[in-house]
């Protein structure tokens, strides 16, 4: 549905990014910049937990998140208490890979608030001045190795996992999670031979619940998700990759350019990133945002 | 692309279906060449969009990189054994339903095309719980020493999985329209069963053999769900094309666009030569039989 509106908005937002020229690659490289460490203090709770009782009863409207996948369950759960706290707005979520969702929103699909997996494709989305304020960092995840309910292989830390006889699932390097394995498997000074590269930790998680795969390396939160099927070992190697997790605002595709979408779009940010925001994250095993 | 692939493939069989008359619309209602133009743009104005996308100037190094030739050369080479497989099964299959006759004949031949109607990730499923390692037959071949998961049989039995009903459907398809006048006139004069196959029923019903096979060529080609679900991604061992057109995305895009033109090149040449080798007849009779 939201894509059938697509081609209209495209344009729209193709001339405005082309009106906005230069200022706007001064703002975004201001933007890309800032989420890494400046915005993730200013995502400290006291101060913005306050936000969302303020805004109740005022909004009114419709607005659009997309949220990387790995936020599907906290965000769902998160959306609909926003709804609750303020019975005029209708959140409507949309989940895929971030990377999808930058290409999706580059290509003109309606979003009001864009929460991403990684600061990568953050950038992105900043670099193509398609970002509206500074991005606010929520969460963090790391990664821990994924194994099936009774650890058939008998996995005990990141080492075993080279081991030729041990079925090991990753993901490419091309994706988040990848790059994220790339970078402990280096700091632990080992390399792997996995069976498999998928391209996206679902699909990792998904060999290792069906017992295909003896282990495989996904974030915390994603075994947490999984139920009794894995069980997680945790290895002290992970601390080296800390996934950081910023939402934003995306810019107003003028369409729908009204005042109330960015100010529902800036509540529920700022109830993402308050007490009730955090806690469910916290709840799922994502860490604080750091 | 199936579906679309079989649109392209039907329309011709009408075309010749009209005879000589179609070059001239003859007859036809202004609004149904105007539908037919329509629905022609829409499968037309993707394949040009795509093509507009490509990077021309790095071309020649996007689809020759090492990752690109890797899988390429897999998808050739597991397509071309799966068209081989859905030979080997598939004739005696379409041979069985076409002219056996036998209690629960109408629901066998349901269920073995089932394949063409179901999601090839459903597939990817049923095959892992037929061939994993927790699977069916599972334990029973790892007893053999034979490992299926992450190995490149994985993908041939995925393919072979989805392809074999399009090679059954146009087969049978024939074997009917043909029908056993002649069989039974070189029954009558002495040939054994063996015999009147191979000299009489084969030879008259090899077009839609070709053709069928060319078809099961294409799909397996293009097979994508059940083999992410299936067999893994690992370059030059399970990472087919379009698993690889998947993974890119995520990354370099120009290079994702560049290896969907080569993969739609390779269709067109396939669908071209499906054309060439008589594909009218089967698709019309099976559709009349239906």
């Amino acid at each position: 549905m939201k894509h059938g509106q697509a081609p209209g908005a495209r344009s729209t937002r193709r001339s405005l990014t082309a009106l906005v020229g230069a200022a706007t690659l001064v703002l975004a490289l201001a933007a890309c910049s800032a989420p890494t460490d400046d915005a993730a203090r200013s995502a400290s709770p006291t101060p913005t937990s306050t936000a969302p009782t303020s805004a109740t009863s005022t909004l009114e409207g419709t607005i659009t998140v997309f949220a990387a996948a790995s936020l599907t369950q906290t965000f769902t759960e998160i959306a609909s208490d926003f709804e609750e706290a303020n019975p005029g707005v209708t959140v409507e979520l949309n989940f895929a890979g971030s990377s999808d969702l930058v290409t999706q929103i580059t290509e003109g699909a309606p979003a009001d608030v864009f929460a991403s997996a990684d600061l990568r494709n953050y950038t992105k989305l900043a670099e193509a001045g398609l970002t509206a304020g500074d991005a606010v960092n929520f969460a963090t995840n790391t990664l821990t190795i994924a194994v099936p309910a009774r650890n058939p292989a008998e996995i005990g830390n990141l080492s075993d996992l080279a081991d030729a006889d041990v079925k090991t699932v990753i993901c490419a390097p091309q994706v988040p999670c990848g790059a994220a394995t790339v970078t402990v498997t280096e700091a632990a000074g080992i390399t792997l031979t996995p069976v498999s590269e998928e391209s996206s930790v679902t699909d990792v998680l998904g060999k290792v619940t069906s017992g295909e795969a003896d282990a495989g390396l996904v974030y915390v939160t994603d075994v947490l998700a999984a139920g009794d099927e894995v069980e997680a070992i945790e290895f002290p190697e992970s601390s080296s990759a800390v996934n950081t997790y910023p939402i934003v605002a995306v810019a107003d595709s003028g369409a729908d350019a009204a005042a109330n979408t960015s100010a529902i779009a800036q509540a529920f940010i700022q109830y993402v990133t308050g007490t009730a925001g955090l806690g469910v994250l916290a709840e799922a095993g994502f860490g604080p945002p750091e | 692309m199936t579906n679309s692939r079989a649109g392209l493939s039907a329309r011709p069989a009408r075309k010749s279906g009209a005879g000589a008359s179609s070059a001239r619309f003859g007859g036809l209602p202004g609004w149904v060449i105007a539908a037919a133009s329509l629905g022609a743009l829409f499968v037309l104005l993707p394949l040009a969009a795509m093509i507009l996308r490509v990077n021309w100037a790095d071309f020649g190094a996007l689809i020759s990189s090492e990752a690109s030739v890797a899988a390429l050369l897999l998808s050739l080479r597991t397509s071309l054994t799966a068209t081989l497989l859905c030979v080997i099964f598939g004739v005696p299959m379409a041979l069985v339903l076409a002219r056996a006759e036998f209690a629960g004949q109408r629901v066998l031949r349901s269920l073995v095309l089932l394949p063409l109607v179901l999601p090839p990730v459903v597939g990817g499923i049923a095959l892992l719980y037929t061939f994993g390692r927790r699977g069916l037959l599972g334990q029973t071949l790892e007893v053999l020493g034979i490992q299926i998961a992450f190995s490149t049989t994985a993908v041939v039995l995925a393919q072979t999985f989805v392809a074999l009903p399009f090679l059954v459907l146009s087969l049978e398809g024939s074997l009917r329209s043909v029908g056993t006048r002649y069989e039974a006139v070189a029954a009558t004069l002495g040939a054994s069963p063996s015999r009147v196959l191979t000299r009489v029923t084969l030879p008259l019903v090899l077009p839609a053999l070709a053709s069928g096979a060319v078809l099961s060529f294409a799909r397996a080609l293009g097979e994508f769900g059940a083999t992410l679900t299936f067999a893994g991604s690992l370059q030059g061992v399970t990472r087919t094309l379009p698993l690889e057109i998947y993974l890119q995305r995520e990354t370099d895009p120009d290079a994702a666009v560049a290896l969907s033109l080569v993969l739609v090149v390779v269709a067109v040449v396939v669908v071209g030569l499906a054309h060439g080798a008589g594909l009218p007849t089967p698709w019309r009779r099976s559709g009349t039989n239906r």
